[in-house]
């Protein structure tokens, strides 16, 4: 039973081993594949309904108790997180056959994108900070692999600065993690929590806790640390991008969320200011990268931005409506950022460009593909019934509460500001004079499904919202008592 | 004697710092390189140092040496030498094809 903790690391990776063997045989692969996320999605379902239903799941490898050895907890946060993962996965070994040639799919394609979400997947079940940094490593070496794969000349300029940034800001989490050992003693997520709320030297773990913070903010593209996001993730093929973007950044929100609300909130008077000031930079600047491009892909990376600015500003504001906006945040943009950056891409190949200015009149040969991706920018902006919105209205209210004023008017600007860079960029490319992509009419079709498929769980997140909710507004509590998750994982030797 | 390690790992610091910010990209990765050891140092150090005991072999032991440190720095160094060795393959990809090795060169421009 316990041993259940361990199957979203042991899938994909077996997953990806098999698939290296068969990487000759393209067919055989992509079935293989494509099955293999099915599986991994059904048993990320079971465990999700487990986690609800029996309570998390906790499991201390090699049978070294709690604080010694390396615990992997899956509560309802990882559990929920994973099944997103699962179900992206899904979409981007659907997609991948009509857009990546064969040639870079027998190159280990596959191996690779499950490898991805091998590093993913642990990071969010980990309960210890080091080997939290080992899942980063897994997944960015793998990531690695991934931005480089095909070697163009432009993908090889950006990916070595990305490769570059990533290294550094691991080498300060490690240095982070040695000073958090210096002064608590300790590695295990629980043990830490246990002695940070029982320390005396306030000052000397804030202070760690904001180097960690900078190593997470880099990962995750934060204010003033995202300048070297955009262009690295509009590089590879739209496969590539739509993983990246939906799940690389959010690794470092989860860890944030992870982190800041268990160990390091003995000073929220700094921590959530610091959070709700960067959050609200976060969103100002992404957004205005995004309204300055012209360039489609480009629109689509420059978004990601201001919705960790989101996700920040909800961990700032701490309190259950604050938190359970982020994570319903976080979920619903996986997903649609993951849509957005299939859909972005399937416009710039019928293109044969992506800059936006050279486009025009698409509605008429693919109205499909239009009113889709207008559909995604109206989640992305929060118009309701869509899944955006219900995110926004909880962090609204929880900044109201808060007194937050300020906050707010930043998030419903930034709202309209990325409703009208998507807006923009959907008249430029489907209206007007033009006829983009017509000789291609038919061919589009099976590109569109797995971003369809993915448009439906954004869609059912927003209309269905009162299924998920409650489980999202106790997680939230769950995360508000750290208590809770202390007792999970160091019951025994108490 | 943590001091002089501490002292050490803040000279391998600043030197990595120095040399990432180069415009030469062995000069870069040699900085990186640097800058891993400077970290491993510094868990050593953080980790206390002390000589003359052995790790914990028998139950009820006093005077230890503390693994986890050792344990820690063994997987950051396998990593580590990992990304070095991929970094070093990219960087020479790189400059194979886009024909220099100047960080100042290997700027995009907006159309592409």
């Amino acid at each position: 039973m316990t041993n259940f903790a361990i199957l979203p690391i042991l899938i994909p990776f077996l997953a990806g081993i098999l698939l290296a063997f068969t990487h000759k045989r393209i067919l055989l692969t992509r079935r293989l594949a494509m099955m293999f996320a099915l599986i991994n999605v059904a048993a990320m379902t079971f465990l999700l309904i487990l986690v609800l239903t029996e309570g998390s799941i906790v499991l201390e490898t090699g049978n070294w108790m709690a604080p010694y050895g390396i615990i992997l907890v899956l509560d309802p946060l990882s559990a929920l997180l994973i099944l997103t993962t699962s179900i992206i996965l899904l979409a981007a070994v659907w997609y991948a056959p009509s857009s990546v040639s064969e040639e870079q799919e027998s190159f280990y394609f596959y191996t690779f994108i499950f490898l991805l979400v091998t590093g993913v997947s642990g990071a969010f079940v980990t309960g210890d900070l080091f080997n939290l940094f080992v899942f980063f490593e897994v997944l960015l070496m793998a990531s690695y692999a991934l931005i480089t794969h095909g070697g163009k000349k432009v993908q090889l300029r950006e990916s070595i600065k990305y490769v570059l940034i990533n290294l550094f800001s691991s080498m300060l989490f490690v240095t982070a993690i040695s000073y958090i050992y210096a002064v608590l003693g300790t590695v295990n997520m629980a043990q830490l929590a246990e002695r940070a709320a029982a320390a005396d030297q306030l000052g000397i773990i804030t202070t760690v806790a904001i180097l960690l913070f900078f190593v997470f903010a880099t990962k995750g593209a934060a204010f003033p640390l995202y300048y070297w996001l955009p262009r690295s993730y509009i590089v590879p093929n739209p496969v590539v991008s739509a993983l990246f973007g939906a799940l690389l950044t959010k690794v470092g929100v989860y860890s944030l969320i992870r982190t800041f609300t268990l160990i390091f909130h003995q000073q929220p008077e700094i921590m959530d200011q610091l959070f709700i000031w960067i959050g609200n930079l976060t969103m100002l600047f992404g957004v205005i990268g995004a309204l300055a491009s012209r360039n489609i892909k480009l629109i689509v990376a420059y978004n990601i931005i201001p919705a960790i600015g989101f996700m920040l500003v909800g961990i700032g504001i701490f309190n259950n409506d604050g938190l359970s906006g982020s994570i319903y945040y976080l979920l619903q943009d996986m997903i649609v950022k993951a849509a957005l950056f299939l859909l972005a891409g399937t416009i710039a190949t019928l293109a044969g460009t992506s800059d936006i200015s050279k486009m025009g009149g698409m509605i008429r040969s693919h109205p499909a593909l239009g009113w889709m991706f207008f559909l995604a920018g109206l989640v992305l902006a929060g118009v309701p019934p869509f899944s955006g919105f219900i995110g926004k209205l909880l962090l609204v209210r929880g900044a109201f509460e808060k007194g937050e004023t300020a906050t707010v008017i930043i998030m419903l600007l930034t709202s309209l500001l990325i409703l009208l860079s998507i807006v923009r960029a959907f008249i430029q490319v489907f209206w007007g004079e033009g006829e983009t992509g017509s000789e291609q009419k038919r061919k589009h079709l099976r590109h569109l499904i797995p971003a369809g498929f993915l448009m439906l769980f954004t869609v059912f997140l927003g209309i269905g919202a009162e299924a998920i909710l409650p489980t999202v507004q106790h997680i939230a509590d769950y995360l508000l008592n750290p208590q809770a998750y202390m007792e999970l994982v160091l019951k025994e030797g108490r | 004697m943590e001091i002089i390690m501490i002292v050490l790992a803040g000279i391998l610091f600043g030197f990595a710092v120095y040399n990432i910010l180069q415009k030469r990209l062995l000069r870069i990765i040699i900085g990186t390189a640097l800058l891993s050891h400077a970290a491993h140092l510094f868990i050593l150090t953080m980790g206390k140092l002390k000589r003359g005991a052995s790790p914990v072999l028998t139950e009820g032991t006093e005077n230890y040496t503390d693994p986890l440190p050792q344990a820690l720095i063994l997987t950051s160094i396998v990593i580590s030498f990992g990304v070095t060795s991929l970094l070093l393959v990219l960087a020479y990809r790189t400059v194979k094809t886009n024909g220099t090795d100047n960080m100042e060169e290997l700027r995009g421009n907006n159309h592409d």
